[in-house]
């Protein structure tokens, strides 16, 4: 036993560097999403407008743009601006009359449950179409489901759910049009969304798998004389683990960016309709603080991806 | 009897022929050949007649409104009348004609912003691939931050600061999505880099901008076709989606993701308002995606043998 700890001591050192080592490398663009963000909101659009209702009489506004600091030079709003980020203050949502971040943060639940769902979802159907489509590839069926993943890209998301709404809610009616509560409420909005990312992702499954299958041990199982069924299940299919893990992993960029219009459309109570609303409601605090958290999310999700990569494959080192 | 040395020397011939007769007939010739791709082209050539010529195709004024017309049903139903084909909307206004002149803003917000997003990207790509160093790592931590936000929640975003016109749409698509062209172009210049014919060029003293334009530039066309092709695909859809959110075009200049937006009202009693332009978004982009399809095919081989990416 102890002659392995050294070696496992290492490797566990060799893994915490790597994550600190990535931890660190989301410091830049955290800053420079900071700055996007800063240039967007305060250079190129009027802040006070942005930040107060339509309403808003001048004495308002110039409260407003003394209590911003806006009268002070631009690096020193950019200071202010950077110091209250790093205090966790993202700013007060004037809809809401509270600090912006907290409410972000209560809609997250409602948004995982809808982004669990759709990756379910999207899983049974890219993964065993993808691996299909490759094993029986140039036939009928491959042709089918490479023309079937290209329609689900062609379709709008938004389409496909007010399609799915006609459908199963308006003339079937065997689910809710809208909201959030029973199991049925989640079917349409996950659906919508999961039929979105499967389109992508059936294509990259497809394609990983066909690298795979050209691999030499894949031609050497089959020269030993191995059914092709075996071929594909025990060798090809183990390893094309690696790369669908991570492919579904990376999605999390195209699950908020699909959850903005599912939940619209579904008044699906989670962050993506909240930033819709704040955006139409010009509640500039929210909508601020929703790039962050979004922001945050999206690296963490390719983190973990890399990570689970990693420790599928063990062939891949840590840098 | 021919020799075999004969049939040799014609086959050459014919080869030498066939290079002759000039890269667009062996475009269009590949093209006939890829029956998805003609597919696409078909469509596209359509879509494009229909945009250009909407005044004299269209049956009538896409924003007269008729109220006493309101919510007829398409012709082959009850009630429908051939006068509307599709129907009308919730102010009387035909389908059809809104969808044929919808066409005209999916194109050219497809258009221009892909333009917009491959002039940025394709530049920046090129420098930070070509110079690297501190500019590489500006410019490629900058791509890490756009990839950070998912492109519908920035498109948003500075709609919301800009306000939503026909310009503010393309400039921002154009803003969002000039990520995928750097880091494409950097990639292949950073590979061209590498290339013997470019060291060889800079060891006799040729210019940066000499290399630039007389080998770089050349070999990483194909790659910004390429993904321009997809990029007007991913416009088309990201316009609708803008525009059903309300952050898109404004009335009374007609999109087919303004239509689906007023037509989801309507849903319970007149499913056609939503359903036709939604149909129209399909049939375009699928067009766009196989003629992508068959482009990429013919401009990139590399890719074919790897499969669709």
């Amino acid at each position: 036993m102890s002659s392995f700890s050294p070696l496992h001591h290492r490797g566990g050192e060799v893994v915490r560097n790597y994550l600190i080592k990535s931890v660190l490398q989301i410091i830049p663009v955290l800053l420079l999403i900071s700055l996007i963000v800063f240039i967007l909101v305060r250079v190129t659009g009027d802040p006070v407008a942005l930040m107060l209702p339509e309403t808003a009489s001048d004495e308002d506004r110039m409260v407003l743009t003394r209590a911003l600091g806006l009268d002070q030079p631009i690096y020193v709003q950019y200071i202010k601006f950077m110091g209250d980020l790093l205090q966790g203050d993202f700013g007060t949502s004037y809809r809401y009359n509270l600090p912006a971040l907290p409410i972000i943060l209560e809609r997250l639940p409602a948004s995982f449950e809808l982004a669990i769902a759709s990756m379910i979802i999207a899983t049974l159907i890219s993964v065993p179409l993808g691996i299909l489509s490759a094993v029986k590839r140039n036939s009928y069926l491959d042709i089918f489901i490479t023309g079937a993943s290209a329609l689900g890209k062609a379709i709008p998301h938004f389409w496909l759910g007010i399609m799915l709404i006609l459908l199963f809610a308006v003339r079937m009616k065997i689910a809710p049009v809208s909201g959030r509560g029973t199991f049925e409420h989640l079917i349409l909005p996950a659906l919508t969304l999961g039929v979105g990312i499967a389109a992508e992702t059936t294509r990259l499954i497809r394609s990983s798998m066909l690298d795979i299958l050209g691999q030499d041990y894949i031609r050497t199982a089959r020269s030993k004389g191995l059914i092709e069924t075996l071929v594909v299940c025990k060798h090809a299919f183990r390893n094309s683990l690696i790369p669908v893990v991570t492919i579904m992993a990376l999605q999390s960029s195209a699950l908020i960016g699909g959850a903005l219009i599912s939940e619209t459309i579904f008044a699906w109570p989670g962050m993506g309709l909240l930033i819709v609303q704040a955006v139409n409601g010009r509640d500039m605090a929210i909508v601020q603080a929703s790039i962050f958290v979004v922001a945050f999310i999206v690296i963490l999700g390719n983190l973990i991806a890399d990570i689970l990569y990693r420790l599928l494959d063990p062939r891949i080192k840590y840098k | 009897m021919t020799t075999p040395i004969q049939t040799e020397t014609a086959q050459i011939v014919t080869v030498r022929k066939r290079k002759k007769s000039g890269s667009l007939s062996r475009f269009f010739r590949l093209l006939w050949k890829s029956k998805v791709g003609t597919i696409g082209l078909l469509i596209m050539a359509a879509i494009v007649f229909v945009a250009v010529f909407a005044g004299a195709i269209a049956p009538h004024d896409p924003v007269k409104t008729n109220v006493s017309k309101r919510l007829l049903p398409p012709m082959w139903l009850e009630k429908g009348n051939s006068d509307y084909p599709l129907g009308t909307d919730n102010l009387g206004r035909d389908v059809l004609s809104r969808i044929i002149y919808g066409s005209q803003v999916s194109l050219i917000v497809g258009i221009f912003a892909v333009m917009l997003a491959g002039a940025i990207g394709g530049l920046l790509g090129l420098v930070s691939g070509y110079y690297g160093g501190w500019i590489d790592a500006i410019i490629m931590r900058t791509v890490d931050a756009f990839l950070a936000i998912p492109s519908m929640l920035l498109m948003l975003i500075i709609l919301f600061v800009m306000g939503p016109s026909l310009g503010t749409l393309i400039f921002t698509l154009g803003i969002t999505n000039w990520v995928k062209y750097a880091r494409i172009i950097r990639g292949e210049v950073l590979s061209m880099k590498e290339r013997d014919f470019v060291k060889a060029s800079r060891t006799v003293g040729a210019s940066d901008a000499r290399i630039i334009f007389t080998h770089i530039l050349p070999n990483v066309t194909s790659s910004f076709i390429v993904v321009s092709t997809i990029s007007v695909a991913a416009a088309i859809i990201s316009e609708a989606s803008l525009s059903f959110l309300g952050l898109g075009v404004q009335p009374p200049t007609v999109s087919w993701g303004g239509m689906l937006s007023d037509g989801r009202q309507y849903l319970a009693t007149s499913w056609w308002v939503a359903t036709f332009p939604g149909i129209a978004i399909t049939i375009t982009v699928l067009g766009i995606i196989f003629l992508g399809d068959w482009i990429r095919d013919v401009l990139d081989p590399k890719m074919k043998a790897k499969g669709s990416k």
